[in-house]
Order: structure tokens, then sequence, then C-alpha cells
């Protein structure tokens, strides 16, 4: 298994497109990097330039510490899952699994044992002799993995393997995928545009934003603490909120206030006070309904969303001006439509970002 | 409704005879006997002779010709598409410098008219002394089979999916490797296709084949036909019966090919 790192790797298409500035990225041995962006943030850009199907236009790409950025995709020893899954229509799965082997020279007889081994492995055995086109999509996808893992490769880049599958199926091999991970201990390069399978899967993530490396950490880090508006955003699901606030000082923290919303937060550290306005977000989770005496504001709910176990109320905070509130409750306890409700937010769990620029400001 | 579509098929049945009619007289006119060829004309033969087809094979030794065609058409071919295929995968995938100027300069050789060349080939070839020879024919049919062929397998080529490819390189295997067992395997309708066209083309090409050939041991069959008329004579009986044997070959090609045909000559036009 092999580590993996971009140094100040810059990728510009001839049309003039930036996909890639300025990247520094260390993906380590067995580690599952997951990269994720909203689409055309690179990230597919990111694997093919390691793959080397695509060369950077400064920068190098190093495998074990050794420079590869000049050495062809079929040299680098890494094994691709593509989005499209690019099975060999004309040759049976069986011929699919074996053909990298095949090209390295692998006696037919081991080719043989390892093909029935992998195929052992993810179930696809009883369609060894059947060709791409008479497989399902789900299938299908078995077929790409094994492919890749037969050939014991160096690290595997998977482009958006799941993104084909329907949502159930999505779920499941997601697991498999850790599962799959963890046996192999292999290095994994995963891409996704969706930011629960990032989550998940990922032993770290990386955000990217059009071309830029937003941050790099683990689901929790950047979850917890995003180092901007993007990524706070990003992640989680419904989406955060914001409110543009005024902020005062008190004397023991800052008040917040913007529109319907006050809010006394203790504690006013850190740096990137800069303005008289910042946005201030709270998670949908980090709202909770409470009796009218505790609000820090006070609304009406427009739209309820049940979800099963939870619901989504959205809530107007005001006379119309601000858009409105997500909030998420127990499906049992969620108000009908027109109520008015008191909210109160999570204060460990206020985010603050710089107006302009969306950066965070860490209070201590 | 009925009526409608009895009146489709008479539409289609005139259109077809029209068609088919200059074959069909052709082949009639082939198996008449010459003292009867300027009769009124009928549209059912009344007596059917095989002597132009004898005269054809006893008299006048029309294998030669056939074979000349056969050679030089197959090499031609073979050739084309063989240096073809590299050449139009390296134009449809690989990434370098004046690419589509290169296209674009295949496609502008292939609108010379061919008299314009004649000459200057003439004398190139006499210079190399492959007048009269097969290779002095199956080169200049290069000229007009190769940009024929590599603009065909471009479309072909471009049409399949990238990812395959670069799964193959991926797993590890060379260009050349990923051309040899994954697109030309794939590509495979688009090259018979491609190989047809090419075939018909030389088979049915007459001004090179007049040009650069002396005597009736090179002559191809177009050429080998227009020269049966004689300084007094023109044996019409001969030269439809010559005229039928080599629409034959043709004629069984591509009613076994059609539809590959028809997907290969759409090709690109659909997609951009």
């Amino acid at each position: 298994m092999a580590s993996i790192a971009l140094d100040h790797v810059d990728k510009t298409y001839p049309n003039g497109h930036v996909a890639a500035r300025d990247l520094n990225l260390v993906i380590g041995h067995g580690e599952l990097l997951v990269l994720v962006g909203p689409s055309g943030s690179g990230k597919s850009t990111v694997l093919r330039l390691i793959a080397g199907l695509e060369g950077p236009t400064s920068g190098r790409i190093l495998i074990d510490g050794e420079d590869v950025t000049a050495v062809p995709p079929e040299r680098r020893d890494l094994a691709m899952v593509f989005q499209s899954y690019a099975l060999y229509p004309h040759k049976s799965v069986r011929e699919n699994l074996a053909f990298g082997l095949q090209v390295r020279k692998v006696p037919a007889s081991d080719i043989r044992e390892r093909v029935q081994r992998v195929a052992a492995t993810l179930g696809i055995e009883s369609f060894l002799d059947r060709k791409p086109a008479q497989l399902s999509g789900g299938q299908r996808q078995r077929v790409a993995l094994g492919r890749a893992i037969v050939r014991e490769p160096r690290a595997f880049l998977l482009d958006e393997p799941l993104s084909n599958l329907d949502p159930l199926l999505r779920v499941d091999t997601r697991t498999e995928l850790v599962l799959l991970h963890r046996r192999l201990g292999a290095t994994m390069v995963h891409v996704t545009h969706d930011q629960e399978e990032a989550m998940t899967l990922g032993t770290r993530v990386a955000v990217m934003r059009d071309g830029r490396l937003e941050q790099v950490g683990t689901p929790l880090e950047i979850f917890q603490r995003p180092v901007n508006v993007f990524v706070a955003t990003f992640f989680g699901s419904p989406a955060m909120n914001l409110w543009r606030c005024r902020w005062t000082r008190t004397a023991t923290g800052i008040h917040l206030a913007s529109g319907g919303l006050a809010v006394d937060l203790a504690g006013a550290g850190g740096t990137g006070w800069n303005q008289d306005t910042v946005l201030a977000g709270v998670r949908p989770h980090d709202i909770s309904l409470v009796p009218h005496g505790d609000a820090e504001a006070v609304g009406r709910v427009e739209v309820v969303e049940p979800l099963g176990a939870t619901s989504v109320l959205h809530v107007r905070i005001g006379h119309g001006s601000a858009r409105a509130i997500r909030v998420v409750v127990p499906a049992d306890l969620a108000p009908v439509v027109n109520a008015e409700v008191a909210i109160r937010l999570r204060h460990d769990r206020v985010y603050l970002f710089d107006e302009p620029t969306g950066v965070a400001i860490m209070r201590s | 409704m009925i009526m409608s579509r009895t009146l489709r098929a008479s539409g289609a049945a005139a259109g077809l005879s029209i068609l088919l009619f200059p074959l069909y007289w052709m082949v009639i006119s082939s198996v008449t006997p010459d003292a009867r060829l300027f009769d009124a004309p009928t549209l059912i033969p009344r007596t059917v002779v095989l002597d132009h087809y004898r005269a054809l094979f006893g008299g006048r030794d029309f294998w030669t010709p056939i074979r000349n065609s056969l050679i030089v058409a197959g090499a031609t071919t073979g050739l084309s598409v063989g240096l073809g295929a590299l050449c139009a995968y390296a134009l449809a995938r690989l990434q370098f410098r004046g690419r589509s100027l290169m296209l674009a300069f295949v496609l502008a050789i292939s609108m010379f008219p061919q008299i314009s060349i004649v000459s200057p080939l003439y004398l190139l070839l006499r210079e190399l002394r492959l007048i009269n020879t097969y290779p002095g024919l199956v080169l200049p049919y290069l000229t007009f089979a190769m940009p024929l062929t590599i603009w065909l397998l471009v479309g072909f080529f471009r049409q399949l999916p990238a990812e395959v490819e670069e799964a193959a390189l991926m797993d590890g295997a060379t260009r050349v490797r990923t051309l040899r067992e994954i697109i030309l395997p794939l590509a495979w309708p688009g090259l018979a296709t491609t190989a047809i066209l090419t075939f018909l083309y030389c088979w049915n090409e007459f001004l090179f084949a007049l040009s650069f050939t002396l005597g009736p041991e090179r002559h191809t069959v177009p050429v080998a036909i227009a020269l049966f008329r004689g300084q007094y004579q023109v044996p019409w009986g001969e030269i439809l019966a010559g005229a039928v044997v080599a629409t034959v070959p043709v004629a069984v090609i591509v009613l076994i090919a059609q539809r590959r045909i028809i997907a290969g000559l759409t090709a690109g036009a659909v997609k951009g």
C-alpha cells in the first residue's frame, strides 16, 4: 500500500478552465480519503491527476515519496473505479477481472485463483461468464470494484462509484466499501458530491471548491469546526441556518441581534471581529422549541416536512423579511402549520463567520 | 389505411424499378445473342444464351483482370484500414499540437480531383519504376482510400466511451495493447464498414487504373471492360457480361453488410 502526495499542483485546461489551484495534500498509507465538493469543484480532476490520466500544469505528484508526475497511468500501478464503471463490453466478467493480471503477465493458474477469490468475496461468482450488458447496475458496480481489487494495486481511486446506484443499494454498498477498506487496509481516494457519503466513508475528508482545498480533516472535525461558510453549509442536512447579525460586546461575551432574534453568547475571544456584522450559523438540529418565556426568537411555522422520525419546520421570524429558519424536531412534537413557536439555539453550537469573506471566527 | 399502404407500396415499387431497371437490362442483355441485341427490345428475353460469358472467360481471359482487381483492392483495403486505424486513433484520442489542422489536411487531400494528380503521380511512378505493377496502383489508391478510412474511423473511435480506454490504461495496458484488445474489438463494426467502403471505391476505380497500367496483364476489371471495344466494333454483349461479373461480388458484399454500412455512413452525423 502506498501514500500519495500532491505538491503545489495546478491544473488549467486548454480552454482556460482552472480545475486545481495550488493543491497540497498527503494521503497516508491505508487511508480512505474522501474528496467532496459540488460539481465542477475539481475533485474528479484531482483523481485523474493522481491516476495520471491528466498531467498537472505545474506541481508534482508523489507516490511513496517517488515523483510520478511524468509516469504514464499504466505504470503507476493504481486501480480506478469509474462512475460509468467502464467495463470492457466485449469481455465476460471473468475476462474483465483477468485483463489487468494478464497485462502484468501473471501466470494463468494464479489469475484463475485470484479471480475466483475476488468473485467469491463480492458475490459475483454466479455471473462470471456473462457479459456486462447482461448485468444490473449493482452487479456491474461490483464487477468494476472486483476488477480493481483483483489487481492488488498500490492504491484505489474511486470516482463517484455509488452515484449510479439506487438509494437503497447505495447505502448498502457504502457500508460494504467501508468494510472492504478495513479488510484490505488499502489506500483509497474516493470522490463524491454527496456530503453524507463523505461523512460516513472517510477516515478523512477533503472539501473542494473551485479547484481549491477548503478544508481537510476527519468527518467530525469538518462537521464541528468548519473553517468557512461554504464548508459549514455544505455538510449537514438540512443545511445550516445563517443570519446576518449586528453584534455588541457585553460584560460576559457578545450579544447578537438580527430581526426577531436576540442571543447572548458567553466568551468573545479569538480574532476576526472586523466588521459591524457577522454571519451566525446554527444547524437545524441545534435549535429547540421552548416555552415562550425562554425564547430567543418567536416565529410562525410555515411548512412542516415530516421525515418519519423527525420533522423539519420552516419557521418565519419577524415579518417576512429574513429567510425562514429550519428546525429539526422529533416528529411527535411537531407543531401544526401556522402555529406560533418559540425557539432557542444551542449556544455552544453557534458558528460565527466574517461577513464578506465567510471565514470562521473561532471563539476560543 | 389499407389504401395508403398500397399507395406507399406501389410508390416504393416504382422507385425500386427505376433504380433496378438498368441492372436488369444489363443482365438480360448479357444473355441475349449478339444478333438480337438491337432488335425491338423486350422485357422478357426470348432466347437465353451464355455465349458472352463463354467468350469472356474463354476468348478473353477475364480471370486476369478479376485477379488484378482483387489483389489491388484487397491490398489497398488492408493497408488503408491497418494504417488508417492507427492514424485515426491518434487523431481521435491523443492530445498533440496541430491535431485539428492535420485532420483538416487529411480532408483537404481527399478533395483533390483525381484528374489533377494523375500527371504528377504518373511521373512519380515512372521515376520509381512502378508503372504497370501492383504497388503502382496500390500506392496511388491509398491517396483517396486513406483519407476516407481515417475520416470514417475517427468518427467511430470518438463514439467509443473514453472511460473504457482509461480503464484499460489503469489496468496497466499500454496504448498499443489498449488499441488492440479494447478499441479495435469495440470498433469492429466501424472497421468492417470502412473496409467494405474502401474496397468498393478501389474495385470501381477507373482513372488511375487506366493511367498507370500498360498491358492486359495488369488491367483491372473496369479498365479491361472499357478496353473490350475494338477499332471497328463494340462487343456490347461481352461488355455487359463483364459488367455483371464485376457487379456480383460487390452486390453480394453490400447485401450482406447493408445494415452496418448504413450505420457507418451515418456515424458521426448524429454525434457532433
